[in-house]
């Protein structure tokens, strides 16, 4: 039986529109029938996870224009998760975003974004392409 | 966003009455804080109960009025953290840096 799940969602460049993406991220967890895991936690996390990726689109790549689009795309199946997150934005580079250095800078107020997307999902990208940027964030549920 | 405020004795109690504090709200509560902290202002409570969901953003908010309690010689305390909210601390190791208490009468009693 077919049990992949795909959606897309188009919103315009603007926070106004997080709770609900989260929480379509967290209605998909309870329809992963076969998943063994903590279903709640999963729920929380991809609900963070989509929230961290499009601010950061909307935020960075998009550089706030809120006439821009944002596109996002979730699929999802028994054994994984995988996000996509475009921007049409000038997109930043994933490679030199730094990790957090707790111990020295515990009071930094920004930077966290990109740490608690890597800690949360088993792969995390940037690509740029011709058409746009996509952020591509994967979680393995096996 | 909504917020209510009380005060007891010198604490300025803020709760945060909203679901999620995140890149979309986090600003005003900063704008509030801030506000405070110009009024004088020094010991601050944020109590979270009702908040089920924050994002790095809520969290740099946060962090900004530790520093900002701190640097007046005041206290920034939080409460009521839901189990999600408190992982979310512990990932990006917060937990470390705030007072935390289970509920509001809890803080006040550490003053």
């Amino acid at each position: 039986m077919k049990n992949i799940i795909d959606i897309e969602i188009v919103v315009p460049n603007q926070t106004r529109y997080l709770g609900m993406i989260g929480k379509i991220g967290e209605n998909l967890v309870r329809e992963l029938d076969r998943f063994k895991g903590d279903r709640e936690t999963l729920a929380n996390h991809l609900n963070v996870v989509l929230t961290e990726g499009v601010v950061n689109a909307i935020k960075h790549a998009n550089a706030a224009d809120p006439d821009k689009d944002i596109r996002i795309h979730i699929s999802a199946s028994d054994q994984d998760i995988c996000i996509k997150v475009y921007d049409c934005g000038k997109g930043f580079d994933l490679t030199t975003v730094p990790e957090p250095c707790f111990e020295a800078d515990r009071l930094g107020e920004k930077g966290r974004g990109i740490f608690i997307i890597r800690s949360l999902m088993d792969s995390v990208e940037y690509k740029k392409t011709n058409s746009g940027n996509i952020l591509e964030m994967k979680k393995k549920l096996g | 966003m909504q917020l209510k405020i009380e005060t007891n004795r010198a604490v300025k109690i803020i709760y945060v009455k909203e679901e999620r504090l995140d890149a979309h709200n986090s600003d005003e509560l900063k704008a509030e804080l801030n506000s405070l902290f110009e009024n004088g202002m020094k010991d601050l409570l944020v109590d979270l109960k009702e908040v089920r969901f924050i994002d790095s953003s809520g969290l740099g908010v946060l962090v900004s009025g530790f520093k900002n309690a701190s640097a007046r010689q005041g206290s920034f305390k939080l409460s009521g953290l839901q189990s999600q909210v408190k992982s979310m601390f512990e990932l990006t190791r917060l937990h470390r840096v705030f007072d935390i208490f289970q509920t509001v009468d809890d803080a006040l009693e550490s003053y």
